[in-house]
């Protein structure tokens, strides 16, 4: 392996084809920032990492078909989503259950890829991202996304935070706990289609779940937690792709790597254990 | 107060309504049962709960004592009979009530501290977006300033103790102003101080916002100084009895299934000590038989309440047990 120094990394960062990485890089950082949060308060954290690969098959089949991958991806992760969120919050955590069905769309997954070479060829991309490659048109849906997501939050975000800590208490006093758990889900699939061209189906746990457990080790309230995140999400895509335009590294390697570090670092600095 | 009615439309009749509101009970059950799926979890509750008391739910473990909780919020249905919540039917007067669920706050993974938490129990219902007043501010102060925890307002719930934990717990509850507090086991996994300070809080509460009290605990001692009585699930119906009754002690072992004593101290305090000593061999820890129950609903409701419930087997239950006192 010969990792050398790219000494004309500047004019690689400043191309057309790495401003829209950079673009992505935002939208994402801004989406998993905010529905995060839940993932850990809530803990789904397993069955977010679980609708990543439920959303495969999705991607592949979309493939096949010669239709854009997001739209498969996300017609399955939300359809898996809904699934697990109409089962109820216990549910979320039953992780044999998830596990096998998270076993099963990825053995589909592969299944589709195998029937059309173009989606093999794609399999790889889909599984681990190309943050290099999203297009413009991908950018948009991603804008419109956060818009939504942005505005659905500030509407729902009180009784969603409530249900999230405070379940028992929250369906006591009349939120209506199951419809919250069904609307995180669903918000969870969005960030999901929406971060998964970046670094792939197999290392979106890293970008969405990862920067939000750091973020709570190092605030003390929810909505910092949730601007922390965003950053640090931000900070790992921005400062992954630095890396991968220096050295000749997977931008998706430099990413997951950056935001792995800075789960550590903080682990152990603040002593606290996170599960 | 039948027997009293005034003519229809007049001034006395307007009186005696006003009246009947100060008066009507806080929880009344008539005829109640609780299923799931084909199971009983209890039946036959009739018993009323008055405003302004401290009232203990007690049984052993699986009899339904959590579920009477569940049922009074209206999370789960009565199969038959009603229930009667602050004058409204079950689950319509949620609002007005304060719940404190069983480990409550013990396995969060968030960053909230005490003041966020508590500021939830007023705005956690609301969708949309809404600036926190200054109304909202000062009770969520005024409440932890109650549960005495004035100073550690930004503090994370998971920084602590265990204690402190239920004092942000309460205080969340308490920060809507509620008529009605349920607590389900609000001393468990707390040590002997910590356990004493939250029953002083509830004695507290009790007397300075006039708040009823309802709490499921397995273990009386440490509630017995402030119950005005207890609700005790024995042979599948609960029975409402006031203090002077449930602190028998045949009464107590039968509900626990372990010999328990009751001691009356010269200054009037009554202390329920677990004896080894007098431990009978070979008992089942929170298995009740059946007959035993019965004749022990008998002995205490048979002469009030008539022989309902008793069965067959009330009978024979008076003459088996031996009086300890």
């Amino acid at each position: 392996m010969n990792l050398t120094f790219n000494a004309d990394w500047w004019s690689l960062l400043t191309s057309s084809f790495m401003s829209n990485a950079l673009v992505a890089g935002t939208l994402i950082a801004v989406a998993a920032g905010m529905v995060g949060y839940f993932t850990i308060t809530r803990h789904s954290a397993f069955a977010a990492h679980a609708l990543a690969h439920i959303g495969l098959p999705g991607a592949t089949g979309a493939v096949l078909l010669g239709l854009p991958v997001s739209w498969g991806m996300g017609l399955f992760a939300l359809g898996g989503a809904l699934v697990i969120g109409a089962l109820g919050k216990k549910a979320s955590q039953r992780e044999i259950a998830t596990g096998t069905v998270l076993a099963f769309a990825t053995g589909l997954g592969l299944f589709f890829a195998r029937m059309s070479s173009s989606a093999t060829k794609q399999m790889q991309a889909i599984l681990f991202g190309s943050i290099l490659t999203i297009s413009s048109s991908e950018l948009l849906g991603f804008a419109v996304f956060d818009v939504l997501l942005l505005a659905i939050m500030s509407f729902a975000y009180r009784p969603l935070l409530f249900s999230s800590l405070n379940e028992q208490v929250a369906q006591a006093k009349g939120v209506p706990t199951h419809a919250m758990g069904i609307l995180y889900m669903a918000l969870m699939a969005g960030v999901i289609t929406v971060a998964t061209p970046a670094v792939g189906t197999l290392l979106v746990f890293a970008l969405v779940v990862t920067p939000s457990a750091t973020a709570i080790m190092l605030t003390r309230s929810p909505l910092s937690a949730m601007v922390v995140s965003a950053l640090l999400c931000l900070a790992s895509i921005w400062g992954g792709l630095v890396l991968a335009a220096m050295f000749p590294v997977p931008p998706s390697f430099a990413i997951v790597t950056l935001s792995t570090t800075l789960w550590l670092v903080v682990r152990l600095v603040s002593g606290r254990s996170q599960h | 107060m039948d027997s009293q009615t005034p003519a229809e439309g007049s001034p006395a009749l307007h009186m005696a309504r006003q009246g009947t509101q100060v008066l009507e009970p806080c929880i009344e059950f008539r005829d109640a049962a609780v299923t799931r799926g084909s199971k009983v979890i209890w039946s036959r509750g009739t018993f009323r709960i008055e405003r302004g008391t401290v009232t203990a739910i007690v049984g052993s473990n699986g009899a339904g004592k959590t579920t009477m909780i569940d049922v009074e919020l209206g999370l789960i249905p009565l199969s038959t009979g009603t229930l009667t919540v602050l004058g409204q039917p079950a689950g319509a007067a949620n609002r007005r009530i304060g719940f404190v669920p069983q480990n409550y706050m013990d396995d969060l993974d968030s960053n909230v501290t005490v003041e966020q938490s508590v500021l939830l129990g007023l705005t956690g219902t609301r969708f949309g977006f809404h600036r926190v007043t200054r109304e909202q501010r000062e009770a969520v102060h005024d409440a932890i300033e109650f549960v005495e925890l004035a100073g550690k307002e930004r503090m994370r719930l998971n920084e602590l103790s265990g204690g402190l934990r239920q004092r942000a717990a309460i205080a969340q509850a308490l920060v809507s102003r509620p008529e009605l507090l349920l607590l389900d086991e609000p001393l468990a996994n707390l040590d002997l101080a910590s356990q004493s300070a939250i029953v002083e809080l509830f004695a507290k509460l009790n007397r300075d916002w006039g708040t009823t009290i309802q709490i499921v605990s397995h273990d009386l001692n440490m509630l017995l100084p402030i119950l005005t009585g207890a609700v005790y699930l024995l042979d599948g119906h609960p029975h409402y009895s006031p203090m002077a009754a449930v602190l028998d002690s045949d009464l107590l072992t039968h509900l626990y299934g372990t010999r328990v004593e009751v001691v009356t101290t010269p200054q009037g305090d009554m202390f329920v000590t677990p004896n080894p000593k007098v431990e009978p061999r070979d008992h089942v820890r929170s298995t009740l038989d059946a007959d035993e129950a019965a004749g022990f609903f008998t002995k205490h409701y048979g002469e009030s309440h008539g022989t309902a419930g008793a069965g067959t087997a009330a009978d024979n239950g008076d003459d088996t047990k031996e009086d300890l006192r």
